[in-house]
């Protein structure tokens, strides 16, 4: 590879050039038009919030404020929405990787005789579901509507993740399970002791693909938890601000006449960068994990 | 390939002797089959309401049956037909989309030869696939909005607009808009499968082609594309699938009255009339539609593959 590299830089022809300028102005534009919306939402959560809605704001903001920040975190819902948010992701983490491992683990024993059987009793999970209904009157008459416990239990096990875990789990060495045997440990014992700590990559990858998804997801607090203000979540809370943006956000008149400094507007924006703030500094240092349960995920099945 | 087929040699028979021996695993694995059964399979069987007059009241078991009455009341409602026609037309916009700039992200990452700037530009290129469609969509109204939205600025600069459009009002733009907001969250995460795709490609077919006086773009179109192709037709199987899935979050969350005729999804349609209207057997009815058509999509895809002998899933 490296050799190919350096003939191509001794002996750079028109068209090589060309084409180097041509991809790199595309790829700038591609960061440009991923990050400025970004930056500009950052910039107007530091503005005031008035004079946000004279517009001109690009990259930075004209009077900063902490004022929107304050806002936010004076408003209770949306610290309810955090506290839960936090919980849940931890919880269901912990709770959907151990499962799902351990089910993947009693899956690649190769002698066991209704492996096949559950796999494709999962599998077929990711090809049919009940749909929205069925789902949502079965979580009812499990109780589970109107409780916190509808964010973690369903879920819970997983095909997909299960499936990136056991393609790893096949690649371990069945030495190392054999001897322990011999030492006449258990099925279980073996999980915890040896294969576990072998699969710290593959846990990563899947961990955070849970953690995402629940730290992302409103649509069960809203279909499931309406009612109950104590359970809502972080996203949930900012789907209502910006609805509340999107119906009286124009309306700067109403705002300028209530006397107040903050806008809809400028609180979302304080509100979104509050809200994406753990995820966005995590992932950059989380990425070869995350590249590496994708490539596994997606040749398998 | 070789594990698998090892594994048929010594296919093993179900007997008592085995069940004894291999009772740590059957225990372990009957917590996982009852919530398989719980959480996956119970709701299954809850497609029987579609045939029912469902009431609450009454439940499942008490509920009179209705045959196929649920489905022809869907299939006359002139804006089920609408909301079909919706789902189809955006699931196949944001498939081709997608596709497209994903891998095209990926070659033009590809040929990126600085280090420093490929990882920079990757790391960035993930950032959106981060945010909650929440914030996303936050992001497109505040882009796109009449008053001070970047994209009617740079339009109205550029002479290509006269004056501010507002977006959100026309419907002919709504599906576009839904695209381009699924390609700006997730171009740069489904390029990730494809530059691992081509990071496999032997070196030594750039090298040959490069003695040949094949220029970089020429050794794309005859060496890059055609290495990733079998990732790609595998990723179009698993995707036709999911066409009618790709519908509900965006939608919901961008749509407004002005666009509801092309805004409205099954999974929205679903929603309004299963759970707020409480229609609950005509909203398993289409929910059941969506299931069938999805399946037929992954069968046809799937036959389509087999006869142009390309890879497939089954």
């Amino acid at each position: 590879m490296s050799l190919t590299k350096k003939r191509h830089c001794m002996k750079r022809s028109k068209g090589d050039i060309a084409f180097t300028i041509a991809n790199t102005l595309i790829l700038t534009a591609f960061v440009v038009i991923t990050l400025y919306p970004i930056i500009n939402t950052v910039a107007i959560s530091f503005n005031d919030g008035l004079d946000a809605l004279r517009g001109g704001i690009y990259l930075w903001p004209r009077m900063f404020t902490l004022q929107n920040y304050s806002t936010v975190l004076a408003k209770d819902s949306l610290l309810t929405g955090a506290k839960i948010t936090v919980l849940r992701t931890v919880l269901a983490t912990v709770i959907h990787l151990s499962v799902t491992a351990l089910l993947a683990y009693v899956l690649t024993q190769k002698d066991y005789i209704f492996a096949k059987h559950i796999s494709f009793f999962y599998v077929v999970t990711m090809y049919v579901s009940g749909g929205l209904i069925p789902t949502f009157l079965v979580y009812k008459e499990l109780g589970l509507t109107n409780s916190f416990w509808v964010y973690v239990i369903p879920g819970a096990v997983s095909a997909f993740n299960m499936l990136v875990m056991r393609t790893y789990m096949n690649g371990l060495p069945d030495s190392l399970q054999e001897s322990a045997q011999l030492d006449g440990a258990g099925y279980l014992t073996i999980f915890v002791r040896i294969i576990a700590p072998l699969c710290k990559p593959v846990f990563a990858t899947v961990a955070l693909f849970i953690a995402v998804y629940q730290w992302n997801s409103w649509f069960d607090a809203m279909l499931y938890n309406r009612m109950k203000d104590e359970y809502t979540t972080l996203q949930y809370e900012l789907m209502k601000l910006l609805s509340s943006v999107t119906n009286q956000g124009a309306n700067a008149q109403t705002i300028k006449n209530s006397g107040n400094q903050v806008t809809p507007t400028s609180v979302r924006a304080a509100a979104t960068v509050l809200t994406s703030l753990p995820i966005v500094c995590l992932y950059p240092f989380l990425q070869r994990y995350f590249i590496a349960g994708l490539t596994i995920g997606g040749v398998k099945e | 390939m070789a594990k698998r087929a090892k594994k048929t040699r010594q296919k093993q028979k179900i007997t008592l002797k085995q069940i004894i021996k291999q009772k740590e695993l059957i225990l372990i694995s009957i917590p996982f089959v009852i919530y398989g059964i719980i959480f996956y399979y119970v709701p299954l069987a809850g497609w029987v309401m579609a045939f029912q007059n469902y009431k609450p009241k009454y439940g499942l078991w008490e509920s009179p049956f209705v045959g196929l009455q649920k489905f022809e009341r869907l299939f006359s409602d002139p804006n089920f037909i609408k909301v079909i026609r919706n789902t189809l037309c955006m699931g196949i916009i944001n498939l081709v989309l997608s596709f497209f700039f994903s891998i095209l992200f990926a070659i033009l990452l590809n040929e990126v030869r600085i280090r420093s700037a490929k990882k920079f530009v990757q790391t960035v290129s993930y950032l959106p696939h981060f945010l909650s469609w929440i914030i996303v969509t936050g992001i497109v109204h505040d882009v796109l909005s009449l008053e001070n939205g970047i994209i009617n600025q740079v339009l109205v600069a550029l002479h290509i607009l006269e004056k501010p459009i507002n977006w959100f009002a026309y419907p002919k733009y709504f599906w576009w808009i839904v695209g381009f907001s699924n390609v700006w969250k997730e171009t740069g995460w489904g390029s990730i499968i494809y530059l691992s795709a081509i990071t496999s490609i032997s070196p030594d077919l750039y090298e040959a082609a490069a003695m040949d006086g094949a220029g970089r773009l020429r050794k794309i179109w005859h060496i890059t594309l055609p290495g990733i192709k079998p990732t790609i037709f595998i990723l179009l199987l698993i995707n036709i699938g999911n066409v009618l899935n790709a519908g509900f979050e965006v939608q919901y969350l961008l749509g407004n009255g002005l666009v509801q005729s092309v805004s409205q999804t099954i999974d929205i349609y679903v929603l309004k009339w299963g759970i707020s209207q409480g229609d609950y057997s005509l909203g398993t009815a289409a929910g059941i539609f969506k299931s069938l058509v999805s399946i037929i999509l992954i069968w046809l895809a799937n036959s389509a593959a087999k006869a142009a002998g390309e890879e497939r899933m089954f």
